[in-house]
């Protein structure tokens, strides 16, 4: 094992229920436990339990306009209301993603922002050198994050921690007793079902792990599900269909994008916009239970118009599905790809998202 | 029956000419869940060591090479509804395709069911 992976302080459990651990993001990280397929529908019919104490948070106290906060990110963070979270960006000077991250609006001068693994020490960097005040902390290390997703979620955590929990509506979250310790409950997730995220103090995250396995209707569920879950909804991955390279305007996640207040990246946006993008992000479904791969070549008419950049085998379709960047005259729904890598070839169409609309994320 | 493997890890039991190709359980668990199954066309003349066909599970795809020479003369086409038959039964349900064999004498190029497991620890 690489001495540099960092653990979470779940990785005894996982290796104990003989999970199957590969790096993810410089974590050592659980990629199944029974097996990706099983898992998958596990979150899709009941209740799936993932490690997610890998992801960063760093929180910002202070006032967020002086302090130079509403400025940092595509979106306002003066709006949100103080018990709600926001989605978007962090981006460098060219408009390209350094980040896709959430901002929980803890209290009028306090928010909390969550960002994922990998890219953690260079979100943190680039925050703190566009701040002018306030205070910044890292709190990473001492926060863990388990989320659980599906739709009887909500029933298990009444049973395990009361009525209340079950009124929090959908990018809502609150600050509450669990186990003793002060934890955020938050209506979020990264599947398409109904689901939470919890941050409790990394030390009491083991318990609550333990706690919430003891339901029978909760299985943990790792990264591989995880994935397959979060494709099927069509959510982007950092890092595969996402990166510093691309802007929220060709991977067609403008609506996080606010250009009426000012950010880093903005100039390059408004740049972009006047003179069109050169790819765009498309999603399409395979004609067949074959799967596209990350980096396979799409092609149109004989001709190479762009790359995969995720792509799975859909249990909900029963197909292969994918999201790739192509030709933006491409970019339209109907539109007929060819996947092809080495000997593989198959035939695509272009859709819209999200591939899988069963979820339970809303109810 | 008789029963080889390759160091790829495809199996083929010999009975009457007729050779029934699949992979091997070891395979089928290192792969994961099975999605799809290319299977090869009916009546294609393959090679020995050469691409018969090709498995995706959830987490990579994989091509199939065919243990012997020959042609094929069946194939498993429950699998192209079904392919989780593989990770279910890979070494009996989960065969792929049966190749009428034109070379017995390349048997001898493949391991015995003691060799490959004794091949398997030092993988």
């Amino acid at each position: 094992m690489d001495e540099q992976l960092k653990a979470t302080p779940l990785c005894g459990r996982h290796e104990a229920l003989t999970a199957l651990m590969a790096p993810f993001g410089g974590w050592n990280m659980p990629i199944q436990y029974e097996g990706i397929i099983a898992e998958h529908a596990w979150c899709r019919s009941k209740a799936a339990l993932f490690d997610i104490c890998h992801m960063g948070e760093f929180l910002f106290e202070g006032n967020f306009t002086a302090g130079g906060l509403e400025d940092v990110f595509t979106f306002s963070v003066t709006t949100i209301p103080v018990g709600r979270s926001r989605y978007g960006f962090l981006l460098n000077e060219d408009g390209g993603i350094i980040d896709d991250l959430i901002v929980f609006r803890m209290a009028a001068d306090k928010a909390m922002i969550v960002v994922n693994a990998a890219t953690a020490p260079k979100d943190f960097a680039a925050i703190k050198g566009r701040l002018k005040g306030g205070t910044f902390t890292d709190i990473s290390t001492g926060t863990g994050k388990l989320d659980i997703q599906g739709p009887l979620s909500r029933d298990v955590m009444v049973a395990a921690f009361g009525a209340g929990i079950g009124a929090i509506p959908y990018f809502r979250f609150v600050t509450m007793n669990l186990l003793g310790v002060e934890a955020i409950v938050s209506r979020t997730g990264y599947t398409g079902e109904l689901g939470y995220e919890i941050f409790i103090p990394a030390d009491r995250v083991g318990e609550l792990w333990d706690l919430l396995l003891k339901d029978e209707r909760v299985k943990p569920a790792g990264l591989g599900a995880r994935d397959v879950l979060r494709l099927e909804v069509g959510y982007s991955l950092y890092g595969s269909d996402i990166d510093e390279a691309t802007t929220p305007l060709e991977a067609g996640l403008e609506g996080f994008v606010d250009l009426t207040k000012s950010f880093v990246g903005k100039e390059a946006l408004l740049r972009q916009k006047e003179q069109g993008v050169g790819r765009r992000k498309v999603a399409f479904e395979v004609n067949s239970r074959r799967s596209p791969r990350h980096h396979y070549d799409l092609c149109f008419s004989g001709e190479n118009v762009g790359t995969v950049t995720s792509g799975v085998f859909s249990p909900m379709l029963g197909r292969g599905i994918g999201l790739g960047f192509v030709r933006p005259d491409l970019a339209t729904v109907g539109t007929p790809l060819t996947i092809i890598h080495e000997r593989v070839s198959m035939e695509a169409t272009v859709c819209e998202l999200p591939f899988y609309r069963g979820g339970s994320l809303r109810s | 029956m008789s029963i080889y493997f390759t160091k790829e890890h495809e199996w083929v039991k010999v009975k009457e000419g007729i050779g029934a190709v699949g992979i091997s359980e070891h395979a089928a668990h290192e792969l994961g869940d099975i999605t799809f199954v290319e299977l090869p066309a009916m009546g294609k003349a393959v090679k020995q060591f050469e691409v018969l066909g090709a498995i995706e599970s959830v987490k990579a795809a994989s091509d199939i090479y065919s243990p012997v020479s020959g042609k094929v003369v069946k194939v498993n086409e429950a699998l192209n509804d079904a392919p989780e038959i593989v990770n279910e039964s890979a070494e009996d349900a989960g065969w792929l395709a049966w190749v009428e064999i034109s070379d017995e004498a390349e048997l001898k190029n493949l391991m015995t069911q003691e060799q490959y497991d004794e091949f398997l620890k030092t993988v």
